[in-house]
């Protein structure tokens, strides 16, 4: 993909603009050689959260495969936002894929998810319980000189909201239990697509991607990952080109994942997406802190925070991308 | 360990202690002598955002030391050296107090 840049030593905003109809047929294409060729699958099967990048993914699907050979599988549990659903059944309709939802709240219950998270609460915050909402935030990136470590953001059924630092179990313990959706989410897809004998469409955006921002076997499994190398701004543009609802286009990036409204910032990437992906793209093209500040509206020293924040992540990424270690070459 | 003896431990003894923590949590035993007292674990890539909170919960219970949110920065935790310096002060302000 060609990326223009306005000069060579200051990066644009606009660096990210790609031709979305070149795009949209090119990818395509990789899908229907993945799907029918590589893999010999029938189909493709999706999770469908009512979010951008499932629906762009989704979308492209019915480029490539036509909407026949799409099917969407919905998986509201106990903590999802309702319009979660509502979202994506609108984007089932509007691409005229068939669509499945499954309520995985009971598996999640029998699996010990809930429980389990809020046993880990309650180690940090011993008056947790019922009515109580909760999500894990980290601190901002650019504007936070220090470590940055997760705590526990609890709403009691009062409307108080406490802010509690995780100790290294209680953040393991949560997270651990959580990434219990993810999982079950993916055993639903491959269900489906062992059912019907689709290829199972991953979703990340290069972000998610290159950062780790994915569970392993979670939603980081998939047969074919159509996005992985698309930025979040260029995300929005293909679902612009690609008429994804606006509704869904405009609702903010989250996680879905805790019973208080979280976003992916505040969760994870803790910069705003459009500047974190100036951020990544002056990264992975050796530009100096200065070269992104203009387009980004940061300083140096904050966009130096980035880029270490960045390889960071990187690092700890690097587990979640391995292939399982062989002692030595099968075949 | 009694909390007397903790306050009273020389920066020496704490540094021992921290760096037989690193070596253990982070390098699992392994290269503990390829690790110097004043190498960056940032540079080298040993302690992430959950290895400081794992850090931070071994300072605060062997040596019975709190560490406030503002004090999660790089020079007070990014090295054994810093580590030991930045909680054998706070050892020593515990002992003044007490």
């Amino acid at each position: 993909m060609q990326i223009p840049m306005d000069t060579k030593s200051t990066l644009s905003a606009s660096a990210l603009r790609l031709d979305a109809a070149h795009e949209v047929e090119r990818i395509a294409d990789a899908i229907r050689t993945a799907v029918h060729s590589t893999l010999k699958r029938r189909g493709a099967v999706i999770g469908i959260s009512g979010g951008i990048d499932s629906s762009v993914s989704a979308a492209l699907c019915v480029r490539a495969l036509g909407p026949e050979r799409v099917l969407g599988v919905l998986m509201p549990e106990a903590d999802s936002a309702p319009e979660s659903t509502v979202l994506g059944q609108l984007l089932g309709a509007r691409l005229g894929i068939a669509t499945i939802v499954e309520e995985i709240t009971p598996i999640l219950d029998a699996a010990g998810c809930y429980s389990r998270r809020d046993d880990a609460i309650r180690a940090v915050v011993p008056e947790y319980g019922p009515g109580c909402k909760s999500k894990i935030v980290l601190p901002n990136a650019a504007h936070h000189d220090g470590y940055r470590v997760f705590s526990v953001v609890v709403q009691f059924a009062d409307g108080r909201q406490t802010n509690t630092r995780l100790t290294r179990e209680a953040y393991l313990s949560i997270l651990a239990a959580t990434n219990f959706k993810q999982r079950v989410r993916k055993m639903m897809e491959y269900h489906y697509a062992d059912r019907y004998q689709y290829a199972v469409i991953g979703t990340p955006n290069r972000l998610e991607y290159d950062q780790g921002f994915f569970v392993k076997l979670g939603d980081g499994a998939a047969d074919v990952k159509p996005i992985a190398h698309l930025y979040k701004t260029q995300v929005y543009q293909l679902a612009e080109y690609l008429g994804i609802p606006e509704e869904i286009r405009r609702r903010p990036p989250t996680t879905d994942t805790y019973s208080l409204s979280q976003s992916q910032e505040e969760f994870f990437f803790s910069i705003p997406l459009d500047k974190l992906d100036l951020c990544l793209y002056g990264v992975n093209h050796g530009m100096a802190a200065a070269e992104v500040c203009q387009a980004t509206g940061l300083t140096i020293q904050q966009v130096e925070r980035v880029y270490r924040d960045l390889a960071s992540k990187r690092r700890v990424s690097r587990y979640l991308h391995h292939a399982a270690v062989l002692v030595e070459d099968v075949v | 360990m009694t909390s007397m003896n903790v306050k009273q431990m020389p920066t020496t003894q704490v540094r021992t202690q921290v760096r037989q923590f690193v070596v253990d949590s982070f390098l699992f035993g392994q290269s503990g002598h390829t690790l110097h007292d004043d190498d960056s674990f940032l540079d080298l890539g040993i302690v992430d955002s959950t290895g400081v909170l794992e850090l931070v919960g071994f300072l605060e219970t062997q040596f019975q030391v709190s560490v406030a949110n503002d004090e999660l920065i790089p020079d007070n935790l990014d090295s054994v050296s810093k580590v030991a310096t930045f909680v054998s002060a706070k050892l020593r302000l515990n002992g003044e107090q007490s």
